[in-house]
Order: C-alpha cells, then sequence, then structure tokens
C-alpha cells in the first residue's frame, strides 16, 4: 500500500507542476518575439551565444522605453540542435503563443527546416546566422543579418588581390561541401576579374588527413598564397603538410576555420594565414567596443560572432517594427526588407532584394596563435 | 462486406477530422498530432522485433531514415512524370496517388534494407545484434550526409507536402491491424517462442533465423512508411533527424508503453511526444523533468504503462488464428 501511495503522490507532484506552467502568457501592453535555437545538444554554445545576444538587444530596447510604447518579450524555445524539433517549436510559437516575428536559427539546417512553417503562416523569421544561400530561397518572410557563404569567395579575392598584391593564387577546395565549393567558386570569379591568375586548382574530400598529393602539384606551381576556403579540421592538417613540404606561402579561408581548434591542429604552420569572418572583438570602431565591454560586463566572457549577429537581428527586427509602427505581419515585413544602411555591431547592414545582408566582412590574420584583426572589406 | 464498411465508415471519420481538425485544436496541437501517429507507426512497428521476437534492435532510425529518403526523392525527381500520368484525376487524387507511391518505393527500399541487414546480423543475439543495428542506422546516416542530390549535409529541401492527418492515421490503423493479425497468427506465435526461448523454439522445429529476418523486414517496411509520411509532413528531411538518439526514442516509447504490447507501444508513443511538449513550460529544465518522468514510470510500472495487457486477449484465446480487425 505504501508503495502505492507514494506513485500516486510522485504523479500528483508532477502534474501539478505541469499545470502551474501552463498559465496563460499573453499581454496586451507587450510585443512577442519568438526565438529559437539550440540551448542544449552539440551545438549548444551556438545558441547560447545567440541567446545572449537577443537578451542584449532586447534589454537595451526596454531600458530605452520599449517599441511602439510596449515592452517587448523574447519567448525562447530549445530545439536541441534537431531539425525537426525546430519545426515544431517554431510551430508552437506561431500559433501558440502568438509571436509577432522570429529570430533564429544559427545552424542553416534548422532554418531550413522552420522557414517553411513561418513562410506558411506568414510570420517573418530574420536568421542571425544561417549562412546558406537557400535559407531566404524559401520565401519572402525569410531574412538573415549575416552575409550569405559565397561573399566571402569575394572578400578573400579583393584582399588577395588589392591588399596582399598577389597575382598568382592556387586554390584547394573541399569538394563534398557546398560551401567551400561555392567559396572557390566566387573567389576565382572575382580574382580573375580584379587580374589575378589561378595557378592551380585542387581539391580533397572532407574527412581526408593525407593532402601532400594535392600539395605536391600546388607546390609545383608556385603560387603566392593559397585559397583553402574548408573547415578548420582539414585546414589545420594542411597548414602543417604544406610547411613540411617546403611550402611558404601563406593560407586564406574563410569563416569555417572560427575554431579555438584550429590553432590547436595547425599551430605554428599557420602562422600569417589570412581568413574572412563576421566581424572581429578587436575591430576598433566604437560600436563593436562598446559591444564588447558590455558584454564582457553581463556574461563574462568574449562574444564570438554569434553573440553578435544574435544582437544585430534583434536590433534589426526592432529597427523595423518602430518604422512599420505596427506589428502586423504584412506591413513587419516590408519594413524588415526595407532595412537601409543599418549600423550594428557586426557592420553596416542592408539587405537586397533576395533578403539577404549585404554588409562588411573582416580579415582576421594568425599572428603569435592568436587572431589579429587586419581590415574590414565591404561589399 | 462488414469489413468493407468498417473500413469506409473509418475512412469518412478521418477524412472528417481532416477537414475540421485544424480549426478546432490549432495548427500547432494539430502538428503535434501527426508527429504523434507517425511516433505511434515507429513505435508499433519496432514492437514487433524487440517486444515480440525479443530480438534488440537499436537502428529502427536507420530504416526510418531509408524510408524518408526513398519517398522524397520519388516525389521530388518523378513527381511529374507520376502526375502526368494521372494527369485525369483532380488534384487530390493526383496527390494521393503520388503519396502512396512514395510510400510504397520507401516500404519496398526500407524492406529490402532490412534484409540486407537481417540477413547476416540476426544470427547473433542480445548486444551483439545491438551492435550491428546501431551500426547500421549510423551508416545509412553518414551514407546520406555524402550523397549530394539528396541534400547531403545541406538537407533535403523542397519536399511537397502530401501527407496530413487522414494519411498518417490511415496508415496507424493498417499498421496496427497488420502487426495486431500478424501476432496473432502461427508467425506471431514463432516470434513470441522465440523471444520466450529460442532454443527451445529451435527445438520445436522453428527456423529461427528465418522468422527473425522476417519479423525484422516487417518491422523496417512500416519504419519506412513512417518515414515517408513524416517527410511528405515536415517538407525537409535532414540526417540530424536520424541520429541513434531517434532509435533510442522509439525504444523508450515501447518500453514505457510495455514490451510486447500493440496498446501499449501506441500509448507510449503518444505519452513520449505528448509529455515532451508539455514539458516545453519547464524551459531549462524540460529535458531533466522528462527523465525524471521516465525514471518514476521506470521504478513504479516496471512492466511499462500498460504492461503486455491487451485489448484482443478475449478473443485470441478462442480462436488462436483469428484474423481480427
Amino acid at each position: 500500500m505504501k508503495h502505492r501511495t507514494w506513485s500516486h503522490a510522485s504523479f500528483l507532484v508532477l502534474t501539478a507542476a505541469l499545470a502551474a506552467c501552463a498559465g496563460g502568457d499573453q499581454s496586451a501592453d507587450e510585443i512577442l518575439i519568438g526565438e529559437y535555437g539550440s540551448l542544449t545538444g552539440t551545438t549548444a554554445t551556438f545558441g547560447i551565444s545567440t541567446k545572449n545576444g537577443i537578451e542584449m538587444a532586447t534589454e537595451a530596447i526596454n531600458a530605452a522605453g520599449g517599441l511602439l510604447g510596449k515592452q517587448v518579450r523574447i519567448i525562447v524555445e530549445d530545439d536541441q540542435g534537431r531539425p525537426e524539433e525546430a519545426q515544431t517549436v517554431v510551430s508552437k510559437l506561431i500559433n501558440s503563443d502568438r509571436v509577432v516575428a522570429l529570430l533564429g536559427e544559427v545552424a542553416s539546417s534548422n532554418s531550413l527546416a522552420a522557414a517553411p512553417v513561418a513562410q506558411q503562416n506568414r510570420i517573418p523569421m530574420i536568421s542571425p546566422s544561417s549562412t546558406n544561400p537557400a535559407v531566404t530561397e524559401v520565401g519572402d518572410f525569410i531574412f538573415r543579418v549575416c552575409f550569405i557563404d559565397p561573399f566571402q569567395g569575394f572578400v578573400m579575392a579583393k584582399f588577395a588581390a588589392n591588399t596582399l598584391q598577389f597575382t598568382n593564387v592556387a586554390i584547394l577546395r573541399d569538394i563534398k561541401s557546398d560551401y567551400s565549393v561555392g567559396l572557390a567558386d566566387v573567389f576565382i570569379q572575382n580574382f580573375t576579374t580584379l587580374g589575378g591568375t589561378i595557378a592551380s586548382d585542387e581539391s580533397y574530400s572532407g574527412g581526408d588527413t593525407d593532402f601532400s598529393a594535392q600539395l605536391t602539384a600546388l607546390k609545383a606551381t608556385n603560387p603566392q598564397a593559397i585559397f583553402v576556403p574548408g573547415y578548420y579540421t582539414e585546414v589545420g592538417l594542411i597548414a602543417r603538410q604544406a610547411k613540411a613540404l617546403g611550402i611558404q606561402a601563406p593560407l586564406l579561408g574563410g569563416d569555417g576555420w572560427d575554431s579555438p581548434d584550429l590553432i590547436e591542429i595547425g599551430g605554428e604552420a599557420l602562422e600569417g594565414s589570412y581568413f574572412s569572418n563576421h566581424y572581429s572583438v578587436d575591430d576598433p570602431s566604437p560600436a563593436i567596443q562598446k559591444f564588447v565591454t558590455d558584454y564582457r560586463a553581463k556574461y563574462g566572457e568574449t562574444p564570438d560572432a554569434l553573440a553578435g549577429l544574435g544582437y544585430d537581428a534583434a536590433m534589426v527586427l526592432f529597427d523595423a517594427i518602430k518604422r512599420a509602427g505596427t506589428t502586423e505581419p504584412q506591413a513587419l515585413r516590408d519594413a524588415i526588407a526595407a532595412t537601409r544602411n543599418f549600423a550594428g555591431v557586426t557592420g553596416t547592414t542592408t539587405l537586397d532584394e533576395h533578403r539577404n545582408a549585404v554588409k562588411p566582412a573582416v580579415v582576421l590574420q594568425i599572428k603569435d596563435a592568436k587572431l589579429a584583426y587586419v581590415e574590414t572589406i565591404t561589399p | 462486406m462488414k469489413r468493407w464498411l468498417l473500413w469506409l465508415g473509418v475512412l469518412l471519420v478521418l477524412a472528417g477530422l481532416e477537414a475540421s481538425l485544424r480549426g478546432l485544436i490549432g495548427p500547432y496541437a494539430y502538428q503535434i498530432t501527426v508527429l504523434v501517429g507517425v511516433n505511434i507507426i515507429l513505435a508499433v512497428s519496432l514492437n514487433l522485433i524487440n517486444g515480440f521476437t525479443g530480438q534488440f534492435s537499436i537502428g529502427h532510425a536507420g530504416f526510418y531514415a531509408v524510408g524518408a529518403y526513398t519517398s522524397a526523392a520519388l516525389v521530388k525527381f518523378g513527381g511529374p512524370a507520376i502526375r502526368g500520368l494521372v494527369g485525369f484525376l483532380p488534384a487530390i487524387g493526383q496527390d494521393a496517388v503520388l503519396l502512396l507511391a512514395g510510400l510504397a518505393a520507401a516500404a519496398i527500399v526500407a524492406g529490402i534494407a532490412g534484409l540486407a541487414v537481417g540477413i547476416p546480423s540476426l544470427r547473433l543475439r542480445g548486444d551483439y545484434l545491438a551492435i550491428v543495428t546501431l551500426g547500421f542506422g549510423e551508416i545509412i546516416r553518414v551514407v546520406i550526409l555524402n550523397v549530394d542530390s539528396i541534400g547531403g549535409a545541406r538537407g533535403f529541401s523542397g519536399i511537397e507536402q502530401l501527407s496530413n492527418f487522414f494519411w498518417v492515421y490511415f496508415f496507424v490503423l493498417v499498421t496496427i491491424v497488420v502487426i495486431h493479425n500478424i501476432v496473432h497468427s502461427s508467425y506471431g506465435r514463432a516470434f513470441v517462442s522465440i523471444r520466450d526461448d529460442e532454443i527451445a523454439a529451435e527445438a520445436m522445429g522453428v527456423d529461427t533465423t528465418r522468422f527473425k529476418v522476417l519479423s525484422f523486414v516487417i518491422s523496417s517496411m512500416f519504419a519506412g512508411i513512417a518515414g515517408g509520411l513524416f517527410g511528405h509532413f515536415t517538407m525537409y528531411l535532414h540526417p540530424n533527424s536520424f541520429t541513434f538518439v531517434a532509435s533510442f526514442n522509439v525504444i523508450i516509447m515501447i518500453v514505457i508503453g510495455g514490451l510486447g504490447s500493440i496498446e501499449g507501444a501506441v500509448v507510449g508513443a503518444t505519452v513520449f511526444t505528448v509529455a515532451l511538449e508539455l514539458l516545453r513550460k519547464l524551459g531549462p529544465f524540460r529535458l531533466v523533468s522528462f527523465a525524471v518522468l521516465l525514471v518514476l514510470i521506470m521504478i513504479y510500472r516496471p512492466q511499462g504503462l500498460l504492461g503486455s495487457w491487451t485489448l484482443f486477449k478475449g478473443r485470441r484465446k478462442a480462436a488462436p488464428k483469428a484474423m481480427v480487425v
């Protein structure tokens, strides 16, 4: 009997806890905005950085009196970094919480899963940092405040040709990754337009560990630099093997390099190499420095690019609500689409006709095993 | 005659619900209801292997993925051709033909995959089989990650939305009826005898490997159908939805419902899916409280919520070979 009582008691407690949490959360003097991201799971750092950035933006706007005379409230849902969860929580945010707009996600796969739901319900969605071009192609209610992948190919071509004054660059691309192939193609197109020549174009498959064949072939053409738009794991190994073969030319790359593990894997071999990224905490611009200081004070850590992009995504949305003067979805969509020269922490953002952000990228150099800001390249 | 009328009635009820449900309970609850249906198909089909045949498979998500991608690919690449063939039908009929073609392909390909895994691995028992099926599930996922034409790591987007409440629950019923009939046939008794004592079963003349492979193939086919229904509902597929965690989730469903009970699998899938949604209110404590809930269920109901309770017990005893609907 005692056993039975205990089981009843524990279920009662649980049911009561559920019921207590199930209270209504609609309020007329609040603007509700939905955010979905990976707060748990393998990519939890992405979701948490973004959430911190959005939280800072929300506190700033509420301290300044809110929007349209109302306070802004963000409802955050965890999607565990899983596409089907992302879709479910977005449906919940739209239909159950009645949010007026959505912020998220970081990973393009999760944004792609959720975007059709936002589009079907005609609720504007702004992705802070999904760089895959397909995301905003889902429909006219889907936006992003980061640049798309191929833009970095343009950035590095311009940097190699104008800043470094190189005329002869080789390519080593990850043939299995859309991202890498896209960057390499755009790089070649822009670099040749700027008067450079491509010494050779070699490829590998993500997951490879031996690159000596490709590097030997590259070395024979004697390039001034090698453009490797891959991910940090392979890039680190490529750098080591290139040095071992006596290749002195620096490597160039994109934001796939952005990981603390990059320098751990590549070590000294990466010294003097360059890659493009969304922003740099060392950027001297006052807006960035203020953001970095505030963020450190609040969360006790240095904000990464995702935090900055989360902040900007929220700010672009708030700015659009202010300009629209309403939260009616169609008017809000049009206001977001009309975002021009919005000054955020990750640069000045303009949304183009494909709802993608046109904004500057920064180039970083690896120096003394640290990342040093080199310059900002504008579109 | 009577059976036809019964099915017709069921179809009419489903169609009526399809037409009114979204308005009645809202699109969010509708979506959850559909996902509950997909999970019921997965749980009931896995129960055939894990619950009735007593083989421990943790690769169900692999077959689910095979079905999802097969159906989505067939409809995406062969859709216009199939629509052309049945162009005389109204749009809703074309959609139905397209979905059924996709699901048929999903069931066949997933069944073949089940056969390919089952023949070599079902000679193994217990832990060894579990590891082989786990490995298979991961192989499927990694293969999908590397096939560019179905999206690879980017995910498969632009899938037509063809499935809905009507189709999902139609196949829930088909799955339950088919598996119920199998379990209560002489085949079912062979499965159960393997579960209860494999050596004794073999001594009694049951070809254990053949029956194990058979249960594996049937189960894989239904997992494939569940995948097809899922892909055509969500319109987007990504390998991350089919990790071994997805396989474990199905196992949790049948364990909390009661291994070896079809009703238990239905209840388990429903409780699992709905509880996770209700717990969203708890924010960061959601998964923790869910784990606590599972622990409590296992402490107080180790046999599962329903145990091996079944609706049709009496009839089964009366007519051992009855093909009850």
